[in-house]
Parts: C-alpha cells; structure tokens; sequence
C-alpha cells in the first residue's frame, strides 16, 4: 500500500494508527535479535504519537511509521550514530526534521543501525537518511536532495558540505510525499536554502552517462532495458572530469571535514566520558582511542593530514577547486539534458565474507556512481531496474540543482 | 607523496589518537594505497579555478545576537558535572 493509501484510511478512521504502530514494534522485537537493524526502539514515544493521532487524525503523514536513521537527534532517544564514544547519549532536543514529521502526524518508531558516524559503503540503511547504497541493494527508492533543501539541524555531521538528508521508502510516491513535509528553509541550519523546488516536470530527453556503463554486462542490459521501457529520447553522454577526479575529491572533502566534526568527540558534554584526573590532552586521547572504531580512526588520521600545514593546499583546497569544475561539467550537461542517468552501483549486493575481504581502497570504489553528485550538490534518485541473479538492481536519475520535480516524474512511471 | 611512520605518529598526536606498533604497520600500507588515488588529483589542471566551499551558494546567515532561555537540559547526558557547568580534565 502506498503511504498516501495508508494516510487517507487512518485519517478516514478504517485503519488504526495505534494497531499499525504496534503490529511493527511486535514484528522489530521479533527478528532485530537476529539482524541488529535497529540500534533503538522508541516504543513509548511511538505509541503516544499514534494515540494521538487516532484520537485526532490530521496530518499530511498522519499514523505513518518511520524510522529515523541513528544519526539524527530524537528527544529522549538514545541518538549514538553506531558509534562506542555516543553510548548513552539521550539528545534532549529533536532535529528539525523529525519536529517536521511528527508535526505532519509522523510515527517514530526508532533509530536505525548505520556503520559509526556513516563511514562505509555496505550499510543498512533506514527510512531517512542519506540513501544511496543500500537503496540499490535492497531494491527500493531514495532520493538525495538538493544540498541546502533540507534542514541539516539535529544531525550528527559527517561532511559539512556534502552531508544531505532525504527519504527511503518502497514507493516514489512517497517520497515525494515525505519530501515535501521534511524540506524548507530552517533558520537553525546556516547552510539552508531560501529557494523552493522548481515547479518543472516535464522530462523530454535523458542523458545516459557512458564512463559508468563500464560494469557488470548484465548489470547495463537491466539499466538500458529500463530505458528502453521509459519511452523518452535518450542519448550517450560524457562526464570525462567527474568519472575520474570526483571520487578522490569526494573523499578528500569528506575526510577533512569529518576529521574536524569529529574533533568534539573528546569525553566532555555528551556520550562516553574521560577522566577529569588526567592531564587534558591524554583524557581525550584515552577516550577517542578507546571508543573510535577502526575505519573511524583511518578517516580521522587522513582527514587531518590532508589539512596539515604543507599538505593543505595540494589535498584539500585542490579537492575544493575540483568540485567546481565538476559542477561545471554536470550543469553543461544540465543545458541539454533534462536528467541523467547511470547504475547505482558498479555491483549487486555483496556477501558479508566478499566485503571483508576488500581492502579500504576498494571500499571507497564502490561510490563512484553516487560521489559526482554529491559532490555537486544535486538532486539523485535510486529506484529498482530489476534483478540480477535475485539481487536488486538500482537505476540512478540525476538533476540539476532544485529539479527533484523531475526525478518523480520519471520516477512514478517506473 | 607518502605518510611514513614519523608523519603518521605526528597526525596520530594531532588527532589525539594514540596507535600501537601494530595499529602503524597496519595503517601506514592502507593510507598510502588511498593517498595515491587522492594524488590522481594532480593530473587535473586547476590553475586559476576558485574553489567550491559549498556545491551551492551559501550566503551568511545572521541573527538578533540576543539571549534566549534554553529549555532543555543540557547536563543531562554527564555525571562530570558541577553547579550549572560542565567538568573536564584540567587545562593548566
């Protein structure tokens, strides 16, 4: 059933909020043993939202479940990112986000598990987030708005200027629908956008983007088949700095911005404490080193060398002027083309002991289709093409900045 | 351009992270593996290119510089506390 299905027949009192609500909470407790996929379940604050609404149902999402991705602040709610050093931590305040979902009738029914503070390709992932990956290896949609759309208040930075916040779910339909409760501009985040989406819909001819068509055959027949399908004009295109400059400049950004949010995480205010007996330098060293995760402490000691006196300037400030040569290439592109397409990912969903095996550099690999646009700071869709071997396959739709109107269009007719 | 042992104790310090002998042998490898992709980098002309802070213009964004009352209880995740304060180990 689709969310604005579900919506109409709570609000038309034929489904019970409250019965939905616990029926999910029954089945999570059931299985989360077994796959960990949440790292809490906010059970009372999910009942009184539901009870709420069906004693008054209102709301553009009213009685709708949603899981909220642990990297987001929920009032009261344990809020660790997947991380040791926030064990415990109880935000007490909610991000601007979830006040928009809960203000529209939202339910909160927890906090997703995620790999510590988002560091890693292969995670689960939840309904709000920042959905790439695991999107195309379980087969639904997600959409990554336009930077600056969505208020960023509330959430455990990663990459101050890439981090972007946007529904998953199993429709378009819906997110469309939560897209428009969660965006607008919040004067908490100082990197939100005044301006709105454009109203534009209208996709006339697509750009299929060629250098990331070298994967798998079977992965581009289910991507050419899909277009086939679309019934719009399409053509080859060629994004020849992005394909090979945006992945280093994605991870030498995201590095050296993560290297310094994560400088606040020192035993002090929140989360794992140190000991105030100890010298202040060897407390924080005690507690970041006791409570960091190993990826984590790889992209601290990268990040901070790439700011470091002398480095500085070849890593970093070059990263940054790269990035607006990649903005140029895509809003080229954006003058001819309507959208653009690609995979998702250069692979279907691998098997635990495959991803343990991989080294470091071949994890951050496997964001080469998703990097561009992110860096860029515009709009991508993942919707499910078809299957490879059972295994879902994603097809990405990209737009120029504020044109997620499009990306549903094409989206709904999938 | 390589991180050696010397450099990466001197980040690890930076960072105020504290790696074992056996955590730097790990790491020195991995690092330089991914340093080399991000000095591809290097064969991209940038000269006279501004660099992009943001993919998006981002003006600044002021408010009334004035007091408000803070109704949540930000103590409330610490035992290190004392009155109305945060405690932490001693600076000097």
């Amino acid at each position: 059933m689709k969310a604005k299905e579900y919506v109409e027949k709570v609000k038309s009192r034929e489904i019970s909020a409250v019965k939905t609500t616990k029926g999910i909470l029954n089945e999570i407790k059931k299985i989360n043993g077994t796959y960990s996929f949440f790292n809490a379940i906010s059970e009372n604050l999910a009942l009184e939202l539901a009870e709420r609404i069906d004693k008054n149902p209102k709301g553009k999402l009213a009685g709708l479940p949603i899981s909220i991705k642990d990297d987001l602040c929920v009032k009261g709610v344990e809020t660790t990112c997947s991380s040791n050093i926030l064990k415990g931590y109880r935000p007490p305040f909610n991000a601007t986000l979830v006040n928009n979902l809960i203000r529209e009738g939202a339910v909160i029914i927890g906090k997703t598990n995620q790999d510590a503070f988002g560091f890693g390709s292969f995670n689960v992932n939840t309904d709000m987030g920042i959905p790439k990956n695991p999107v195309a290896f379980c087969g639904v949609s997600g959409v990554s708005p336009t930077y600056g759309l969505v208020s960023r208040y509330g959430l455990i930075d990663y990459a101050n200027s890439l981090d972007k916040l946007g529904p998953i779910a199993k429709y378009v339909e819906d997110l469309e629908l939560v897209l428009d409760v969660i965006k607008g501009y919040d004067f908490k985040d100082s990197t939100s956008l005044k301006q709105d989406i454009i109203k534009e819909k209208e996709v006339k001819k697509v750009g299929l983007i060629k250098e990331t068509l070298d994967v798998d055959p079977k992965i581009k027949d289910i991507i050419l088949k899909k277009l086939d399908e679309m019934n719009v004009e399409y053509e080859k295109v060629l994004l020849p700095k992005t394909s090979k400059y945006a992945l280093p400049s994605y991870y030498i950004i995201a590095m050296a911005e993560a290297s310094t949010n994560l400088a606040k995480y020192c035993g002090m205010r929140y989360g794992q404490e140190g000991k105030v007996n100890l010298p202040f330098n060897e407390s924080f060293s005690e507690v970041r080193t006791k409570n960091f995760n190993k990826e984590v402490k790889r992209r601290i000691i990268l990040g901070t060398f790439t700011r470091m006196a002398g480095y500085r300037d070849a890593f970093y400030l070059k990263a940054m002027k790269v990035r607006t040569l990649v903005i140029e290439e895509y809003k080229d592109l954006f003058k001819k083309y309507d959208l653009l397409v690609s995979p998702t990912m250069p692979i279907v969903a691998p098997k635990l002991s495959e991803v343990n095996k991989l080294k470091p550099r071949d994890h951050y690999m496997m964001d080469v289709m998703t990097v561009g646009p992110n860096l860029a700071g515009i709009p991508h869709m993942s919707v499910n093409a078809g299957f490879y071997d059972k295994l879902p396959v994603g097809i990405m739709f990209t737009a120029n900045h504020l044109n997620e109107k499009r990306l549903f269009q094409v989206g709904k007719g999938l | 351009m390589k991180i050696d042992r010397k450099i990466l104790q001197s980040v690890a310090s930076n960072a105020r992270l504290k790696l074992s002998k056996k955590e730097e042998d790990e790491l020195l490898p991995q690092l330089n593996e991914v340093l080399e992709i991000f000095s591809g980098l290097n064969n991209l002309k940038t000269d006279g290119i501004k660099p992009s802070f943001q993919p998006v213009e981002v003006k600044n964004i002021f408010r009334e510089d004035k007091v408000n009352k803070c109704e949540e209880d930000m103590l409330q995740n610490v035992k290190n506390k004392e009155d109305r304060y945060f405690k932490g180990p001693k600076a000097i």
